[in-house]
């Protein structure tokens, strides 16, 4: 059963992308950069382009991390829901199949200024 | 004139018959179970309700005269404390944040647990647990009211007190507290017994109380404390009715095991996650400390749990399987915790800060195996970003677990420095959870975990639709005042000035408003 009631029993959810006026959620988690204590979260239109969305709020919330200047974006790893993912940088979020709250997790190997040694 | 006549006195045992047990009626014209509706639809079988011990023996006429005693000693002193600035006795304004985060998202949960035991002392059909629940339904409401009158004071003079209420509903954080009530009175009562009576009451609150309060009378916060002894006695009687009532289950039925097992499986891992706040309080917030977190989970937690566990193990009941997991997080959730409160300090209604050099030595001592290697590289750049005039703040918010309604600070238990990621899609929706334990809770009845309302994504949705100016209104949160750092705050200014009026001869005047 779905949830322990008495009969049954549908709930609504809550944060469903109608509720966004044509925006959407997206996660993103840079992989042992822990300065930022967790995922961040962006609301944006699914009609960016993935170029925009990296060139733009990503890399201005990355600013504060030593290693932001480093990242050489076309070398960089991603996953997306934990599968290897391969963007298109010239289509969309949508298009790339990003979809409402998805997650992207992205890896720069050999970059970890504040990981001490050892880590 | 009449003669008097000498009644004879109720004896103890009598009276508490009379008050108690004699209230349970038998129903001549409805059905029982008509009358009780919620008592069997969790699964939970009960053959005898007389069975149920109560260990108090406690009547309602001696609770009122016991708890009005209390109350007139608690208010005499909080009078006291008002009368004669006992907030300038506090070792340092900073120590405010702890009580600002308690009052904001902890004493309404006294509220509601309040409510919760109203309801379930409905709803039981035994007339002993009854009595037991109307009592502590009682108590719960008794403590978030002078919770409040004991902060009361403190709200004349710091910011941040203004609009606890209102918070609770609104502002992000305090819906880790909120969530894990309303989880638990929207459960059955067997399943808000276990959640609030054992588990929170029993397995967990002494983490809770033992540290704040010792915390409190460390930093000369009278008015904490006088609460705090108040509301002891209490406590003693709640972590009895939890047991009480945990035993009493496990003795009606073999059949209750496994349903009992997988409440305090999922109870235990839910006041975990809450609790890790007061590990943030006492590692961080405290000027001056009691111990660490790590000390307290080892006194309280491991100490404790380990005892009542060998102790339930004759019901077959095993401690909770997230056990282990909850003991790996100890060493890193109190600074996973104050690292996200300063970075998104500019939507929090309290204040946070940076270590100073002698509290990170101190922190580096307590956490061997975590601080030097994990945390302290990062608050040195934070240190740094912060004197370079480039103070840390990510606007980036944070992404919230489904089920705890925690920022997902949290690292693998076995690798602490990479994030942990779970997620699940239920219904073509995507969701996410801080830990395996909270996805399985979710996975358990997703119904009801869908309707989470999370305030992080709900800031991009109606009425504020992603304006942070807006949001701050609509959460009553005065930007550069009540949130923010610590230093330089109207808060520090306030206290500093104050207190030189107090313990010197200086004239320097009092710099911010009231």
């Amino acid at each position: 059963m779905a949830v322990v009631a008495m009969k049954p029993y549908v709930g609504v959810p809550r944060d469903v992308v109608a509720n966004f006026n044509g925006m959407q959620l997206v996660y993103a988690s840079w992989d042992h950069h822990l300065l930022f204590a967790s995922s961040l979260m962006m609301c944006l239109p699914p009609q960016m382009k993935f170029r925009e969305f990296v060139e733009g709020p990503l890399t201005v919330l990355l600013q504060p991390d030593p290693d932001a200047g480093k990242i050489e974006w076309n070398k960089v790893q991603w996953l997306k829901s934990d599968q290897a993912f391969t963007p298109d940088f010239e289509a969309s979020l949508k298009d790339n199949g990003i979809v409402h709250k998805a997650l992207l997790r992205f890896k720069t190997p050999g970059l970890n200024s504040l990981l001490k040694q050892g880590a | 004139m009449d003669a008097k006549v000498n009644r004879k006195k109720l004896g103890l045992k009598e009276k508490y018959k009379l008050l108690t047990r004699d209230l349970g009626w038998e129903p001549s014209y409805h059905a029982k179970e008509k009358i009780f509706p919620y008592a069997t639809y969790e699964g939970i079988k009960i053959h005898d309700w007389d069975k149920w011990e109560d260990p108090f023996r406690l009547t309602m006429d001696s609770y009122w005269k016991y708890q009005a005693e209390k109350e007139r000693k608690f208010y005499a002193i909080i009078d006291a404390h008002a009368q004669n600035n006992g907030h300038l006795n506090l070792t340092d304004a900073r120590y405010l944040s702890a009580l600002k985060i308690f009052l904001q998202a902890i004493s309404p949960g006294e509220y509601a647990a309040s409510k919760g035991f109203a309801r379930v002392g409905r709803e039981f059909p035994g007339v002993g647990t009854q009595v037991a629940c109307q009592m502590q339904a009682i108590d719960e409401i008794r403590h978030a009211q002078t919770q409040i009158h004991a902060m009361s004071n403190y709200n004349r003079f710091y910011n941040g007190f203004h609009a606890f209420a209102q918070q609770r509903d609104r502002i992000w954080y305090t819906s880790v507290a909120r969530s894990f009530f309303d989880d638990a009175m929207s459960a059955g009562p067997f399943e808000f017994m276990i959640a609030i009576g054992f588990s929170f009451e029993y397995v967990l609150t002494n983490l809770l109380f033992v540290p704040f309060m010792s915390g409190a009378a460390y930093n000369g916060d009278m008015a904490t404390v006088t609460f705090g002894f108040s509301a002891q006695s209490d406590e003693a009687r709640h972590m009895t009715l939890g047991l009480e009532c945990i035993k009493f289950m496990l003795e009606q039925d073999p059949a209750n095991l496994p349903i009992i097992q997988s409440w305090i499986d999922k109870w235990f891992w839910r006041g975990f996650r809450l609790l890790g706040l007061v590990g943030t309080m006492m590692d961080y917030m405290l000027p001056k400390r009691v111990m660490s977190w790590r000390e307290a989970w080892d006194i309280y937690g491991v100490a404790n749990g380990t005892a009542l566990f060998k102790d339930l193990a004759r019901y077959g009941i095993r401690p909770p399987k997230s056990w282990d997991d909850a003991e790996a997080g100890i060493d890193h959730m109190s600074h996973q915790f104050m690292l996200g409160f300063y970075q998104w300090s500019f939507g929090t209604c309290f204040h946070s800060w940076i270590p100073s050099d002698e509290d990170m030595a101190w922190l580096a001592e307590k956490y061997p195996k975590s601080f030097n290697q994990y945390y302290l590289p990062r608050w040195q750049h934070i240190k740094k970003l912060a004197e370079a005039g480039t103070p840390f703040k990510n606007f980036g918010v944070a992404k919230l677990c489904q089920t705890c309604q925690l920022p997902t600070v949290f690292t693998e238990p076995d690798e602490a420095s990479l994030l942990c990621h779970r997620e699940g899609d239920y219904k073509g929706e995507k969701y996410h959870y801080c830990s395996d334990h909270c996805k399985e809770i979710f996975d358990n009845e997703p119904e009801k975990y869908i309707q989470s309302w999370l305030p992080l994504p709900q800031l991009f949705q109606a009425p504020n639709f992603g304006d942070i100016g807006a949001w701050m209104a609509w959460v009553d949160l005065k930007d550069g005042i009540d949130n923010g750092d610590y230093v330089g705050s109207q808060d520090e200014a306030n206290f500093q000035a104050w207190r030189g009026l107090a313990t010197s001869n200086s004239n320097a005047q009092a710099q911010g408003e009231q």
